[in-house]
Formats: C-alpha cells, sequence, structure tokens
C-alpha cells in the first residue's frame, strides 16, 4: 500500500488533472510478475532457436535465435516502463485510472455509476500477492481495471467503492 | 436461467395481500399465469420441416437420393417431422405461461428445461409490438420487451392483438408507476399523433441516399465483369446476389418498413408505428433515452433533411431509428420531448471543429470531426459526406475516458470517450491534448451535476 508522491516521478507529464489527493501506483511485484510472463514464454523458444542448429551442427543459424532475444529485451523494458505508467486516483466523487505510454489512456468512473466492483485473484497473482480489481458500469465499453493490487489494497478498495456507490448510486 | 438473477430468489407473489396472488379479478390474472394465442405452437411446427427442406435443396445429391425413396416414404416422413414438431409445439405452448406481478413480469417456459424469467418492470425501457405479415392475417402479435440484460427469448410470441394492446399499457402503466389496483383499469393511454413522414419525402429520402445508388452501381459494373471474366453465369449470380441484397435493404426493403413512419406522444412516451406489410409499434418511455444521433447524409443537406436514431438501453428497439427523414425544425421539436432540457440547435452550433493539425493524423476526414457541450449534453461530430452529430445527456454518462496514440502524442492530440448506459460511445476524436484534458475533468463534474437533475426512474411518481 505504498502510496507514491502526488503526480510526480517519471513520465507522468500532467495529463491527469491536478487534484489534491495522492495518485497511487500499482505494486512492484505486479512488474516481477509480468517479467517473469514474458521469460517464461521466450526463453523455450530462445532456447530452443539457439541450440537446435549447434546441435544439428550448423552453428551459424542459431543467429536467428537473437531476434526472440532481442524482441524479450525490448519486451523487458516496455513492460517496465507499461507497469510503472499504472496509476489510480481516488477523489471524492470519481475513480481515475490511468496507464499507458504509447497509448495512453485516463479513465474516469463516477462513483455512482458503478453496478459492481470485482477483484480476482489467479493462481499466478495469488503466487505474487497480487489481486486485481474491476469496475463495471452499464456501459460495456467502460475500461476500467487495476491490476497488481496488493490483496488488503484491494479488500479496501472494494469496500469503499461499494460503499460510495451505494451513497451516490443513480439510476440509468 | 432467469434475466434478473437477483429477483431469481423473490418470495413468489412479492409481498402478502398482493392483487396478483388473490383471487383473480374481472380480466386479471389467474395464479398460474395465462397462456399465449393458440396459434403459437404453429410458428414452432414448421421450422424444423424448413430446416430439413434446406439440408436437402443445399445438396443436390441428396434430393436425388430422397427422390428415389418415392412419393409415400417421402410423404409418410414429412407428415412424421411435421407431427412430432407440432406435437412439441402443442406441449411447448402448454407449458408457456405468463403473469403480471406488482413488481414483475414474470414468463415461464421451457419443456424439458425449465426457465423461469422475472423482467422488473421498473426496468422496463420499451415495449415493441410487432406483427410479421402472416400474424396480421391471423390477429396475433409479438410483444417484445427491453429490459436491461434481458435476451430475445423475453418476448411473448404470439398474444392477440387486442391482448397485446392491453398488456402493453398495463405493463407500461406499471412500469410508469400507476397504483397497481389502476393499472388494468388505466387502459391504453390517449395518443396524439406528433409527425408523420409522407410517403413522397420518404421515397425522394431513400432515392437521395449514398448506399442504394453504390450497390446499383456494383451490381451493374461487378455482375457484367465476372460474367466476362469466369464466362459462368453461375458465377455472375453469385457475385450478384449479394449486391442484390444490398440494393433491396437500402430501397424497396427501407421503404416497406419505413413506409407510413408515425410519432404520436402519450403519456407512455414516444410511439413509433411503421411498417406497410409487416407492422410494427414501439414505445420508448421518456427519460430512458442515452443517446440521440442525428445523421445528415451528404444529398438531404441541402434539402435540410436529417434521420434521427436513438440509443436506448437494454436490447434496443429496431435499429434505434426514431425517425427515418424530417426536417431540422421538426427534428428540434419532437427532441424537445424526449428530452425536455436539451437544446439541440444549441448543441449543434456549440461544436468546435478539431485543429487544423489533425489533418496529419486523419488526412481529409479530419474536418469531420469536432466536439462542443452545452449545459445539459455532451455532443461529438463525425463523419464529411455522412455528417453524424452524437448527443449524450450528461445524466446519462457512465464514465470518461481520454486517449492518446502514438501520433496523437507526438501532435498533441487527444480523443474523448463519452460511454453511456446504452452500452455505447460517443467519440470526439483528435481534440487539443490540453483541451482534451480539461474536458475530461469537467465532463465527470457535469455528468455528476446533471444525475442530481435527472427525473426518477418512475416517471409517473
Amino acid at each position: 500500500m505504498e502510496a507514491v508522491g502526488a503526480d510526480g516521478a517519471d513520465g507522468a507529464d500532467g495529463d491527469g488533472p491536478e487534484e489534491a489527493g495522492q495518485w497511487r501506483r500499482v505494486q512492484p511485484a505486479l512488474l516481477t510478475l509480468w517479467r517473469a510472463v514474458l521469460v517464461m514464454w521466450t526463453a523455450p523458444v530462445v532456447l530452443v532457436a539457439a541450440l537446435l542448429p549447434v546441435l544439428l551442427g550448423a552453428p551459424e543459424w542459431a543467429l536467428p535465435a537473437l531476434l526472440p532475444l532481442a524482441l524479450a529485451a525490448w519486451g523487458w523494458v516496455v513492460l517496465g516502463r507499461v507497469c510503472r505508467s499504472w496509476r489510480y486516483l481516488e477523489r471524492a466523487d470519481d475513480l481515475l485510472i490511468s496507464r499507458g505510454v504509447m497509448w495512453k489512456q485516463l479513465t474516469v468512473v463516477p462513483y455512482g455509476r458503478m453496478q459492481l466492483v470485482e477483484v480476482t485473484s489467479g493462481p499466478l497473482d495469488r503466487r505474487f500477492s497480487l489481486a486485481r480489481l474491476q469496475l463495471h458500469t452499464a456501459a460495456a465499453a467502460t475500461d476500467a481495471t487495476i491490476p497488481g493490487l496488493a490483496p488488503d489494497e484491494a479488500e479496501r478498495l472494494r469496500d469503499r467503492l461499494t460503499e460510495l456507490g451505494e451513497a451516490r448510486s443513480a439510476g440509468l | 436461467m432467469s434475466t434478473q438473477g437477483e429477483q431469481h430468489g423473490a418470495p413468489h407473489g412479492g409481498t402478502p395481500g398482493s392483487p396478483g396472488d388473490g383471487p383473480p379479478r374481472p380480466g386479471g390474472f389467474p395464479p398460474e399465469g395465462r397462456r399465449l394465442h393458440p396459434v403459437t405452437p404453429w410458428r414452432r411446427a414448421w421450422a424444423p420441416l424448413a430446416g430439413l427442406g434446406a439440408l436437402v435443396t443445399q445438396n443436390p445429391e441428396r434430393l436425388r437420393d430422397a427422390a428415389e425413396l418415392g412419393l409415400v416414404p417421402l410423404l409418410g416422413f414429412t407428415t412424421a417431422v411435421l407431427a412430432v414438431a407440432a406435437a412439441y409445439g402443442f406441449l411447448s405452448w402448454r407449458v408457456t405461461r405468463y403473469r403480471i406481478t406488482e413488481t414483475e413480469l414474470r414468463i415461464r417456459t421451457g419443456l424439458l428445461f425449465r426457465r423461469t424469467a422475472h423482467l422488473r418492470l421498473d426496468r422496463i425501457q420499451s415495449i415493441d409490438i410487432t406483427q410479421p405479415l402472416l400474424a396480421r392475417v391471423l390477429g396475433v402479435a409479438k410483444l417484445k420487451m427491453d429490459v436491461v440484460g434481458a435476451g430475445s427469448h423475453d418476448e411473448l410470441a404470439f398474444v392477440g392483438e387486442a391482448e397485446a394492446r392491453e398488456l402493453r399499457a398495463e405493463l407500461l402503466a406499471r412500469a410508469a408507476g400507476i397504483a397497481p389496483e389502476a393499472a388494468p383499469a388505466a387502459g391504453e393511454a390517449p395518443a396524439r399523433q406528433l409527425y408523420r413522414v409522407e410517403t413522397r419525402t420518404l421515397a425522394w429520402a431513400l432515392a437521395l441516399l449514398g448506399t442504394g445508388w453504390g450497390a446499383l452501381l456494383a451490381a451493374l459494373a461487378g455482375i457484367p465483369l465476372m460474367l466476362w471474366l469466369t464466362g459462368s453465369v453461375f458465377a455472375a449470380a453469385v457475385t450478384g446476389l449479394p449486391m442484390a441484397v444490398a440494393l433491396w435493404r437500402s430501397s424497396v426493403g427501407g421503404f416497406l418498413t419505413q413506409y407510413g413512419w408515425t410519432v404520436s406522444e402519450s403519456p407512455d412516451g414516444l410511439r413509433l408505428d411503421h411498417g406497410l406489410l409487416q407492422k410494427e409499434h414501439a414505445t420508448v418511455p421518456p427519460g430512458r433515452v442515452q443517446s440521440v444521433r442525428l445523421v445528415e447524409p451528404l444529398l438531404w443537406r441541402r434539402r435540410g433533411w436529417v434521420r434521427v436514431e436513438l440509443e436506448v438501453a437494454g436490447a434496443g428497439h429496431e435499429s434505434g431509428l426514431l425517425l427515418p427523414v424530417t426536417t431540422r425544425a421538426e427534428c428540434v421539436a419532437l427532441l424537445g420531448r424526449l428530452l425536455p432540457r436539451v437544446d439541440i440547435e444549441a448543441a449543434v452550433a456549440a461544436v468546435r471543429p478539431a485543429p487544423r493539425r489533425a489533418r496529419w493524423a486523419v488526412p481529409v476526414w479530419w474536418r469531420g470531426y469536432g466536439h462542443g457541450v452545452t449545459e445539459a449534453v455532451f455532443v461529438a461530430r463525425h463523419g464529411r459526406l455522412r455528417r453524424v452529430h452524437t448527443l449524450v445527456p450528461h445524466a446519462k454518462v457512465q464514465s470518461v475516458r481520454l486517449t492518446r496514440g502514438p501520433r496523437q502524442q507526438a501532435l498533441r492530440l487527444a480523443d474523448i470517450h463519452v460511454d453511456h448506459g446504452a452500452g455505447g460511445t460517443a467519440t470526439a476524436r483528435q481534440m487539443d491534448a490540453g483541451y482534451a484534458a480539461a474536458e475530461v475533468a469537467a465532463q465527470a463534474e457535469r455528468s455528476r451535476l446533471g444525475r442530481r437533475a435527472a427525473r426518477p426512474d418512475r416517471w409517473l411518481t
């Protein structure tokens, strides 16, 4: 539950409305999880591409293995930036979620519009003690998800959001 | 499965002493519910036969096999299929019942898998009555309820014509919050005709649409080309068929469904009646409109014509069309009744175009993009040939999003998306980034205030 200082640090070039309150970051464990998944998917490909030509006696054909390796290295860096870009802010009447580096997105969901708050935690998430919070409104296009919350924080947020949602509830 | 899950466990019959559970009042509901019209089974009986026919004709070899069987076994087989289908239809008709309680419409169906749908009356968005040609001959109609989260199964097909009208009146009266005892007696609310699309105007409007001419042109160019290239009539016919369908849809088909389009006002909301062969009838209660689209195709603009489309929460009635063609002034007057606090002229006038540098992001079409805001609505404009204004009342906004792709970041541009309850999104594209960020913040505030001023769900209470 680390509250990183208001809209400071890297990449936050003020595309979110400046407000009192604190932008919170997601857990750094999320980055570890994402990178672990990345390695899990790319390592076998790289290994097979690198070792198979050597075993078959044509070592020069191991060079193309550098391509997935380079892609993985690039992914490693990109994941770091993307993960750091996830932020959320609880304001008096709405929740702001900001994310993305290349494709930036800022979502504003008023508390009164929330139909359902969902906290999910898959086996991998639990391994890294993470939880994912998802807000549903009556609009299917609403894309409000916060991955990589600490379970306590996810529960606190869920309870607070449902409470606020009930207090400010409005019809369709 | 129940469409309203949370209602499933509700005690049968609601509060004690509710009229729905009491002794059946004259014209009221027996406790076990009413049945659909007795012609209903026949609708289901012919379906398997048609399926069989399609299966046989699709494969010519099977057709030959079938012919070799001889006429008598073939007839016998067909009769057997028909009998089984009829029996199934009859039995499923027998177990299908519906009743209106104080808060819900309950439909119980299913021969093997029992399914009970409880549709909450205060969540009804609109009620449509449809009468296909055959149903008109038989004097029956299909009643379709739009409830948030309901599927296509939740329709009453078929009930008697008079009964359908009564049911619609009662459902709408209850949904509006009229006292339950008075609801059956309230009857059909009086309607006053507001607007009728003249046949000549409709024909001209359809003739001036680009899509019909496009399909015709494609057919005129495509079919001979195909014939010349392959020399096969079959190939030409195969390519020509979809074009012919598109042509039919945008011209004659559109004319048949939109013929005699009448909008009338009643305390239940706006009533829409239309159709030459297949009569359709829809009611849009007030306060349920999530978004309005004004569509102005290129060739209509000189005449000042506009098509008005609505988006209503729920499954959405027939393509969301409110008026196939009307003048700007009529459209403003009509929408004034649906959205009383919205000034359409002001909203359209408030639209500001995208900045000039947007031409590097979207070369020709950037001119079409625009965004505007009034006290009551968010307006987004797009389209260059076919200009579309999308209006979302602030009170209906579910969430606001700001997105920026890589090229937009380089050009300091951003898109504003406004999601509304009908599952749609109004997008103001290629706005100045600073302006967009300020607008998103302001929009969140506006929709919060707009909701406070919004009317309650039960519009007569």
